[in-house]
Order: structure tokens, then sequence, then C-alpha cells
């Protein structure tokens, strides 16, 4: 959809602007909201750049620069923290070579922390996109990433 | 009424009365920093909590309002030490450069921690470094000082509706930025410099000329004139802690001299000029439309002198375009005719000359720089300085301000008339036109008292005036009976708000005044801090005061403007006139 | 109504269990049952939570109530031959506790027995949450129907009032007060609007009710919009919950469709529209006023009270927040009557209070037990004790909350006992901690929390957040002032008086408590000989006077 369809699909009073930016963000391939939707936004909702940009900033869900295809958010909030969440963020930056708030050179994967995700039942736990993962460990991490890549390859 | 204590001390107040204006009756300051009156009311510096009893936490004074019974501490240790603690953590978030600050002394941050004696702070920094925004010719930020009180988002936003600042991202990586990258110049600005004026500490300033202005007056080979503007004589006092509103222009005068300016001009001379043009240009456009039923022709005009507002023009609303008056800024005519007409009166060339420009404001930095500004051959006007920077040149040259005596002004360009004065304030340009064009249609003075439009005068946002003309002379008999319908508005959020209307079709009006600060010029961006209601009418009353004290109180009558057109430009709207006191725009809408 | 068999297996299928495969599980199950020629007898039913966490997929059987953990594909076949052909327990898979057994909660009086029963949770794991039939089938929208068309809404308010139900959220506050306030005001529209926004670490008690039991929350939100006057109701709530997103769609349009949400409600005219809005990403939009600002498209900073949102909320109108637990409470009050919901609980707390347990403890999850057991119980009778090592410490309601040491095992856990020990309740969740642990290291986490969701509006939480963090990194490192202590302390008393909102309020909960019970391993992280390099005045630049 083109950034007009979806804010006709809201409305463009300002209530829906989060509702439009996930939207927006969503059918990006590469997971973010450009320069050029944010003008094309701002026209549409009469609201300054700055102050979309400002607002969607506020909101760790949002991101601006490119990202990977998955999103990998490790929850680095207490429960996890306490059964080993640490060691969650180290397996995957082992395997992927990348540090936290990278990206992958093949464009596949951004590696985030993030608040509670809310799974603390099977801590230590993350999301890739919109799928939860809990009770991880090194091996599982490592199958996680291996069945998703090899999804990619085929 | 509301009868409560402060400090055990007993109050009454009206209901509805906040915490911190109940203090200040019994002469008890709260401190705030984030805090503007008729601005922002955020509560979120934190600076002014005090005690409630019964309250589980501590209330912010600055609105939190009294209700009957209330009993209130403004200086228990609890407050003090939360305060102190308060201003510990903006100084560990704040880089240590006060001594090279451009608002040393002059800083509401420094001064309360001045105040409240902290000679220490417990916390380390912590303060990444971010690289400073020089990219507009009016406005510098550096970031690292910003304290994020967020006024300047809130008259970006709320006052002037242009929304160039926004806070971007979170807690501590909370940043005020402007547009979708971290410069100015890409963003959407129109350098109003509101911004600037309401800043508590040195985040965002005007950009320093002064250095540029000293080179050019130890250089031998140039004739540095000077300009100011109306505004500046109201208001440069308050740079040397003289009461707002306290007329210092012949002591404004004396300094400049003493400065070592070859001469000392005044743009009310140019503001007389922009009257003849642009009062002529209104009356040629009224023929146009009534008469010759041109349709190219567009009512209503609006004026050009606010430089903030061409540009809002410019970047909101293009379309309005052919309805703004081709007039220059009196600023820009005073380059362009000290650089020709002034330059031959002295055999002068063009080149020798720098013309500098005090100004209440910042975005006639940028004016000066705008690209067609060069009616001379040369660039029109070289520097300007702002108010505030004129104080402080004054002050660097160790001029005793305010014990100088009074000094007049040079002639010719520095001959005026009271019109020229109150182009000053919102609704002053309005009533100068409306003098000189009522008396040249009609041959008659304009029938109000004092000669003053009293309707479009004043701090209501918008304003609207009515005149109907009868008794015209005969080449004006087309005007006979016509009811001249005219608005006036300060703030470009105000603005936005006509320009609405007219666009609708909800309003029709024949001839508008914009000025994009709040209260006009004398609310320029580049005005002594802090500006605030009671500082803009302070002003405004000064200013109508030397209005009313002058021998010649509507432009026309201004001799050497009389003698400019005789000797030189030969009559309004001719050709040389064309093509050094008028000029075009372009949209920068995308 | 779904037609009830004589067995029925249960698949809880919640955010956690989806991961370890529970959908393919369910269809096996079904697969299985009906190659045994058993479809008659025994039915698959897809539930919520179920219970036990940390074990995988778990499966109950009504109505013997036994349950099975980390049931995989490969013993599907196996376990129904077991069970169903040859009628015993499977034993690779049985569980040691059983599923909370159906009770006549009209009757029942906590203080009489020892088992506590469930309000909130009653159909979680018992009833298909896709199928609204389910939820009608154990009375749901009754007490909707009952508001309707017997009660006003000064009744529905007052009936509110005397159950004494107070806000499940974490401030505690009465909820028919809260609903009196909006209902007050004569402005329209109003709005209610449910905060989902449940993002206090190891707290997933509104996800899984939401999940479990959507109507149930959808039915309180109609009839708190019928007692203060609002026709449209929000859920907001956080952009990582998909399913619950996704289940509380359905039961929205379910509900439409049978007249039980939209216009004209049983036949009334009354109608009530709820509609979901999504968050993205904040903490601290969990506050409601912050919840507004964020609804309507803003930075999600909180706002200034007065006005409060009964009076000025959602678009400036008239607005009720409630949290999902408070909202999940309203219709069993309603249909068993205030005197019944006072049974439970405190005098002061009445009603059950849904906690997580997490942590090292041998069973983590969800409990919902009445207001005033105590620590010591939550752990050792529903958590199965401390998992390995000795228990140190917890803390209590999420990361916003007090750490508890060993002294305070048997301290009742409600709002007035806990006060009464200088300690809040909080929002449920409970993190026990064995003494692997260093104080240090978990409250330079809990830090790293604040210091990331500060929304950076008023400069005590901005800056403070970021001090503190700082400081436990200092004390971590042992590199800490020699006076680092002092400063932590009073850093978290300027936080608690002087923030905006209740995040910044409440980092010193945390770090005060910690300090009362810790001070002597807190200390351990100073270097005495390590004083600050002085910054006065003259270096700092504040070196002037003003005439």
């Amino acid at each position: 959809m083109t950034v007009k369809e979806i804010i006709n699909k809201y409305g463009n009073k300002r209530e829906n602007l989060l509702q439009i930016l996930h939207d927006i963000q969503n059918q990006s391939l590469q997971n973010y909201i450009n320069e050029k939707e944010v003008n094309l936004l701002s026209k549409e909702m009469k609201i300054p750049v700055s102050d979309i940009k400002g607002t969607a900033s506020f909101y760790t869900m949002y991101s601006f620069i490119p990202r990977g295809k998955y999103i990998i958010r490790v929850c680095e909030s207490p429960p996890c923290h306490l059964l080993g969440a640490q060691t969650i963020f180290k397996a995957i930056e082992a395997k992927l070579g990348i540090k936290e708030g990278e990206t992958t050179k093949d464009g596949l994967f951004t590696l985030e922390g993030t608040s509670c995700l809310g799974i603390c039942g099977v801590a230590p736990a993350m999301m890739i996109n919109e799928e939860a993962y809990g009770n991880l460990n090194e091996e599982k991490i490592g199958k996680i990433l291996d069945q998703i890549q090899e999804k990619e390859s085929n | 009424m509301a009868n409560i204590t402060i400090n055990n001390m007993k109050v009454e107040v009206p209901e509805g009365t906040t915490i911190l204006d109940a203090a200040k009756t019994i002469g008890i300051k709260i401190p705030t920093l984030c805090y503007l009156k008729n601005v922002q009311e955020p509560g979120s510096c934190r600076m002014c909590l005090v005690e409630v009893e019964g309250a589980k936490t501590l209330q912010p004074s600055c609105v939190t309002q009294v209700s009957e019974g209330m009993k209130i501490h403004t200086n228990t240790k609890k407050i003090r030490d939360t305060r102190k603690i308060i201003l510990e953590l903006l100084l560990s978030d704040h880089p240590w450069e006060c001594n090279t600050c451009d608002r040393n002394q002059d800083c509401e941050l420094q001064k309360l921690a001045d105040e409240y004696g902290i000679k220490e702070v417990r916390f380390q920094s912590v303060k990444e470094r971010l690289p400073l925004d020089e990219s507009t010719p009016g406005i510098v930020r550096d970031p690292n000082k910003c304290i994020l009180c967020r006024r300047c988002v809130t008259v970006c936003q709320e006052v002037q509706g242009v929304g160039t600042l926004a806070p971007r991202a979170r807690g501590f990586n909370t940043i005020i930025a402007p547009g979708q990258g971290n410069l100015l110049s890409e963003a959407v600005c129109v350098q109003c410099g509101q911004c600037a004026a309401v800043c508590p500490v040195g985040a965002i300033t005007e950009k320093d000329d002064i250095d540029k202005v000293w080179e050019a007056l130890d250089d031998p080979n140039k004739y540095v004139v000077v300009q100011t503007a109306p505004a500046i004589r109201a208001a440069l006092g308050e740079c040397f802690d003289l009461e707002p509103g306290t007329l210092v222009k012949g002591k404004m005068t004396a300094a400049l001299k003493m400065l070592g300016f070859n001469a000392v001009f005044d743009t009310n001379f140019t503001a007389d000029l922009t009257i003849l043009e642009e009062g002529t240009e209104l009356l040629t456009r009224l023929k146009k439309v009534l008469v010759d039923k041109d349709k190219k022709v567009a009512l209503p005009m609006f004026t050009s002198c606010s430089p903030g507002w061409i540009n809002y023009m410019e970047n909101f609303y293009p379309e309005l375009i052919p309805n703004i008056s081709t007039c220059k800024s009196p600023q820009q005519m005073f380059g362009a005719v000290a650089k020709t007409y002034y330059a031959n009166k002295i055999g002068k060339k063009k080149e020798e000359i720098v013309v500098v420009s005090i100004m209440p404001c910042t975005a006639k930095k940028f004016e000066c720089n705008r690209e067609e500004m060069n009616a001379s051959g040369v660039k029109d006007v070289d520097y300007v300085l702002t108010t505030r920077e004129l104080g402080k040149f004054i002050k660097q040259a160790g001029i005793d301000f305010v014990n100088l005596p009074d000094e007049e002004m040079d002639a010719p360009m520095g001959i005026s008339t009271g019109a020229a004065d109150i182009f000053a304030n919102t609704g002053g340009v309005m009533e100068a036109a409306l003098r000189t064009a009522y008396e040249i249609v009609t041959g008659r003075e304009i029938p109000f008292n004092g000669l003053h439009v009293s309707s479009v005068q004043g701090l209501d946002g918008v304003k609207e005036a009515s005149l109907k003309i009868d008794g015209t002379k005969e080449e004006w008999a087309f005007l006979e009976g016509v009811t001249v319908n005219v608005a006036v508005a300060h703030g470009l959020g105000n603005a936005k708000k006509v320009i609405e209307k007219v666009l609708s079709g909800e309003k029709q009006y024949h001839f508008i005044e914009i000025m994009a600060c709040p209260g006009g010029c004398i609310g320029g961006g580049g005005q002594p801090r802090m500006t605030t209601d009671e500082v803009r009418q302070a002003r405004i009353k000064a200013i109508y005061k030397e209005d009313e004290g002058r021998k010649y109180r509507k432009s026309h009558e201004n001799p050497a403007v009389k003698a400019l057109y005789e000797e030189f430009l030969v009559k309004p709207l001719g050709e040389k006139s064309h093509h050094l006191l008028h000029t075009k725009y372009s949209s920068k809408k995308d | 109504m779904s037609k009830r068999s004589i067995a029925q297996i249960l698949v809880g299928i919640d955010g956690n269990t989806v991961l370890s495969g529970a959908r393919k599980i369910k269809t096996k199950l079904i697969t299985e049952i009906n190659k045994q020629g058993l479809s008659d007898q025994v039915s698959v039913i897809e539930t919520g939570s179920i219970g036990p966490i940390n074990k995988g997929v778990v499966i109950g059987i009504y109505p013997t109530g036994e349950m099975y953990g980390n049931v995989t594909e490969k013993d599907i076949a196996e376990f129904v031959q077991e069970k169903f052909v040859k009628g015993r327990p499977y034993k690779k898979l049985l569980l040691e506790e059983k599923m909370q057994p159906e009770i006549d909660l009209k009757t029942y009086d906590s203080r009489k027995t020892q088992y506590f029963g469930r309000i909130v949770l009653d159909n979680c794991g018992k009833i298909n949450p896709e199928d609204i039939e389910e939820y009608i089938g154990m009375g749901g929208y009754q007490a909707l129907g009952t508001v309707l068309k017997e009660k006003t809404p000064e009744e529905v308010i007052q009936i509110m009032k005397n159950s004494g139900l107070r806000g499940r959220g974490g401030a505690g506050f009465p909820t028919g007060l809260k609903w009196s306030f909006a209902a007050q005001e004569k402005e329209s529209p109003k709005y209610v609007i449910c905060n989902a926004d449940e993002g206090e670490p190891g707290t997933f008690k509104d996800r899984l009710i939401m999940e479990g039991d959507p109507h149930r929350v959808l039915e309180g939100m109609a009839i708190c919009g019928y007692a203060i006057g609002a026709n449209t109701g929000y859920i907001y709530i956080r952009g990582e919950y998909q399913l619950s997103i996704q289940r509380l769609e359905k039961a929205i349009n379910d509900a439409e469709k049978l007249g039980l949400l939209g216009k004209n409600i049983f036949g009334t005219d009354f109608d009530f529209k709820v509609k979901i809005k999504m968050g993205a990403g904040s903490y601290v939009c969990g506050e409601e006023t912050s919840l507004l600002n964020s609804m309507e498209g803003f930075r999600g900073e909180p706002r200034l009270k007065p006005p409060f949102p009964a009076k000025s909320g959602f678009l400036s109108k008239p607005t009720n927040v409630n949290n999902v637990e408070t909202l999940a409470n309203i219709a069993p009050i309603i249909l068993n009557g205030a005197e019944w919901f006072k049974k439970f609980g405190t005098v002061d707390s009445p009603g059950t209070k849904v906690y997580t347990i997490l942590g090292h403890v041998n069973r983590s999850g969800l409990i919902e037990v009445p207001m005033g057991i105590t620590l010591r119980e939550v752990i050792y009778d529903y958590a199965g004790g401390i998992s390995s090592g000795e228990f140190k410490m917890a803390q209590i309601g999420g990361t916003a909350g007090d750490i508890l040491s060993a002294e305070l095992l048997d301290v009742a856990l409600d709002y007035k006992s806990l006060q009464e020990v200088g300690h809040n309740l909080g929002s449920g969740a409970i993190l026990i901690m064995n003494d692997s642990v260093s104080v240090v290291d978990f409250l330079k986490c809990c830090m790293k929390f604040f210091m990331h969701e500060s929304c950076g509006r008023c400069s005590v939480c901005r800056i403070g957040t970021k001090q503190m963090y700082e400081s436990f990194n200092r004390l971590e490192k042992k590199e800490a002032y020699f006076d680092e202590l002092k400063n932590i302390e009073e850093l978290a008393k300027g936080l608690n008086l002087a923030s905006f909102c209740p995040l910044g309020q409440s980092v010193a909960s945390p770090v005060l408590s910690a300090i009362k019970y810790f001070e002597a391993e807190l200390s351990e992280g100073i270097n005495p000989n390590k004083i600050h390099e002085p910054v006065t005045r003259e270096e700092s630049g504040i070196v002037f006077s003003y005439s």
C-alpha cells in the first residue's frame, strides 16, 4: 500500500499516527520508515516532520534506519537477566557476528535489546519479528537462527 | 478569594491563582526554569516544587492552584535539598563553559546555581558532545547546553505554528532537534529567533557577527554606516538594566558614534519610504481591481517588512506570493539607497560603503544574505547585529551607556517621522500606511484621535479595522464611499488563522499586516531576554510616546524622503524604485 | 453451545506454549482421538494458559484434573492409548500439580478453607477463548444483561463501591470511586479505556487474561461504559502482544455479531463499541496520562494532573482508565454481588490477586490467590520452593517494586500490611532470587531499565536515572566513590519526591529497599580511597556575582 492508502485506511487524524507508522514500517522490507515517507505523512496529516520524527523516535518499535528482515529483540529486563539474558546476547553475537544495534551484512538480522516482552514465564526470552521464543539457551538459539537462515537461502 | 498560608504567613489571593503567583504577592520568589508565563507551564523542570500540607508528593507551584485553607511551604529542608539535587543533575548534564558562553551572567541556570550556593556537583558528568548547529545565517544551536525545558519547542510549534523544533528520542538521550535531521538548514525554519528569545541558557543564540563589524570599523578604507530599527530604541536599555520601555534613542546614537561608525542613520528613514511605496502600491492595486477589473491583481495585499513572515509565506503559503507587497523591507531599502543615492552624495563607491544594521531580529541576518538583495550591485546590507549583540558591542567598547548624553542621528538618512517609529510594534505599519494613504486619497488627516488606529493596537492576536472613505480627491474618486477593511496579525500562529480565513473566503480584507513575532518587532527574536507580555506592553507604550513627541508623524511629511524622490527616485513605484526598492518571492514549498 | 463430552482434553495455547508447538499438538490429538474412534467421548478444546509455565506444552484433562507437561508430538499416540484406551494416567509426562477443581464460588469462603479459587482466571484454561459460546456457556455476558435491564448506572457504581475492588494496575485506587468521577462529568462523548500496556518486567497476567478469556475483559468494559455513560471503549495494548490482539479482535467481532457489543445491546438503547489501539514500545505508556498521549498519537509523556482523565482524558473528554485485571473482576462482582466479593482477601483489599511468580523457584507461573497471603506461602505452597540454593530476596511488583529480604517472608501481601512495613504491593510480579544473585548486578539491571524507559520530560528522572545507572555500574566494578551509597540514597529520595510521574518516583523503591536490607553487600563495591575530583565553582565556571 502507498502511504496515502495507509492513511486513508485509518483517517488522517493525529490519534491514528502510531498505527499508521506501524503499517508503514511493517510493509518495509528493511523494517524502517524512510525520510520520504515521513515527509508524505507530514503533508497528509498536517503534522510537522520534526513532530512525527520526535513522536516516532519516542517508541522503541520504530526505526529510521534500515534494519534486517528479521529483528531479534532480546529481553534485557530483570527476570530474563537473572536467568541468563547476557549469555543469550553473547550466543547471538557469536553466531551472527554482530553486536547489539547492528545488522548482518546480508541484511537478514538486526540484534536489539529490549525491555520486558511479557513472556517472562519462559525467561530468558526473545522475539524475532512477531514470533516469541523462550527458555533459550545457546543450543536452542543456534537452531532457531539456522532454521531462519535455511528458509531464507531457499 | 482563597485564604491560604505560605511559610506560616497568611495570604489572601483570588481562587485559581497559582502558588507561584500567590507567593510573589508576599515577596517570595519560587525558582523556575521551564515556566514561561503565557507560553508554557509544563511543570517539568521541577525547580518550583513546594510542599503542600496533606499532599503525598511535592507540588509544582507554577501550575498548582491555591485552594481555601491550603498550607504551603516554599523553603523547607526537603525542598532545598530537592532543588539542589535538581540543579546538580542539570549541571552534570551541562558543559561547564560558563565563562565563554554567550549567556554568561545572563543565564537562568547559572543564576539559580549561584542563588542555591551550588559549590560542588556530586554527580559526574556523563554527557557526550554533540556538534554545534551553525548551519543557518541567523541561529546557532548548541545541543550540549540544552536543559530540555522545551520553551523553544512550545514557541516554535504552538506560538509560531512553524514546527521546526521537536523533542527527539527519549530519556537521557532526548534532544531538541529540527526537522528530520540535525541541522536547521535542512529543516523548514523561518529564522524568527523566537526560540533564541526564550532559551533560558546558551543553547540557542543568534549568530554572533560582532567581530565582523569590528573588522569593518578597523578598516580605514571602509566607510561604515549603521541603521537602527525602530524597535531598538525601546529595548536596548534593558541590556544595561534600565527598565523595559525606557527610550534610549539619544544614548544609542551617542554610543554608535563613539563606536566609530561614520554615519549613524535610522531604518525609520526607509520605513517612511516603505509607506510611500507600499501605500502607493495598495492604492494602485485597489484601482486595478475596482476600476480596471484586472483579474491578475491580487487582493488583499499583505505587508512584506517582516523577513520571518516572508520566509514563512514562501514555505507554507506560496500561493499568496501575488498578494505580498513587492516592497523590500525597510532594512533592505536602506542598504540599496545607502549604496547608491547616499554613496553618490558623499562621493564614495558602493564597494567602499559597509552597511551595518541593528535589528531586533534574527531573520534579518537571513534576509540580508538573500541572493536578490544586491540591488546596488553589491550586497546591500553587509552585517546585521541584534539588539542583544549591540548591547554586548557597547560593553566591549567600555562605553558607560547609561550615563551617555543624548545625540541626534545624522542627515539625511537619520531623518524620520513618528509613522516610522510605530513600525516597531504590531499594528504600526497598518496605522502608518493608513495615515498616509487616507491623506493621499482625501487630502485630509485620518479622522482618528491622535492619528491612532486604536483598534489595530495592542496584543490581541488578530485585530481588524474598517475605514469608510468619503470626500475623495478627484483622481481617487473611484474610492468614494468604499469601506476599506484591514487586518493585523502578529506571531505566525495568528497569521495562519487570518490566512486560512482569507483563503476559505470567510473574511475579505483589502490590506493585511503580518509580523512574524508576537508583539511585532519590539518582541523580535533578537531583543533582550525575556520578552514577556508585560515587557512587550512597556516597549509598545514607549514607541507610541516616541511617535507622539515627533514634529512629523506621517511618512509623506518626511523632508528627507521628499528630497530623495526629488533628487533621485522621481516617484513611488517609478523605474528606480522598482529596481532598488522592490523584490520578488519564490515558493520554497516542495 | 458447544457439545460437552465425557472427557475433555484442554490444550493451553498462549504466548509461551505456542512456541513449543501447542497448535500442532492440538491437531495431532484430534487426529489420534478420531483414529481411536473416541471422538464422541473425548473432545479436544483449545484454551488459554492452564497454569504451569516453563513446562512446555501443557494439557489438562477434565474432569479428573490431571495435567501433563512437556508434551511433544511423539508422545500423543502413546498418551491417547494409555489414557483413553487403557484408562490410566500417562506417567511419563504427568505433572505433580492438578488443575484447580471447579468449585461453587457462591458458597465459597476463602478464610474457611485452604483452597484458593479463581475469580479473574475462572475461565482461563477451561474454555476456548476463541469461542464466544463457551464464554456464554460459563455465564458470560449475563452480568452485562442484568446491568442493562435491571440496574441504573448509579446502582452499578454503588455495587462497585460496595465491593471494595481496587485497581489492579499497581496504584490500588478504589474502582467504584474512579467510575463515579467519570460518571459525574456532563461532557460527552466519554471513553472507557482498558489499559493493556502491561510493561512491568515480570508481569504478564494481563496477557494471559486477554489470551485466555478475552470476553470477560470486553464485558467489564461494556459494564463500565454503561455505568459512566460512555459508548466507546478502547483497549490500548502493547504492540508485542500479537496473540492477545488477535483474540481480542475476534472476540469483538463475535460479540458484535451476537449483539453483545455494538448497537442496542440486549435490545436496550445502550450502544458500546470497542476498538484496539496498539502501543509501540514504551513502558511509561502504562501510566494513564502517558497512555492518553500515546493514544492521541503523541509522545507517551505523562500529563499534569489535574485535570484528571475523568474530567479531561482521551481527546480531552471524560475518560475512565482501568487495568485489564480490574475489568476482568467486574462481571463476577455484578453476578455474585459485592458481599460475595468481599469474602475473598482482606477487609482492606477484597478479592483475589493474580501474581506471576518468577525467578529461582521450582514452579514459575501464574496464580490467583486472595489478598493477604504471605510471601512464604507464595514460594513454598505455590511455587514449589526455591529451585537451587537459598532464598535471598524477592522483588514484588516488578522492577518498580520493593526488594524484600528473608526477614519479610511472613508479611501478608496486601496493600495495607505492606504499607505498614514501608513497602508496596505493585503490579503482581513476584521475582524470587536465590543466593547466587548479586544485589549490585540486579539493581544495575533495574536501573538500566529505568534509564531506558524514562520519557525525558522532567529533569530529575531524565538525568537521575542515568546517574543511578552509572553509580551501580561503578559499584559493580568496585570503583565506587567513598560516598556513593549516600549519594545514591539522596538521589533516590530526590527522584521519589520530585519526579513528574510514577516512573521516576518508583526508582526509589528497589534502591532504598535494597539499601535497607543489603547495605553491607552494596558497600563492597566501594573503593574507600576514591574521592570525587572536586568540581568547584571556579572550575565549573560558576564564578560571578549579580548586581
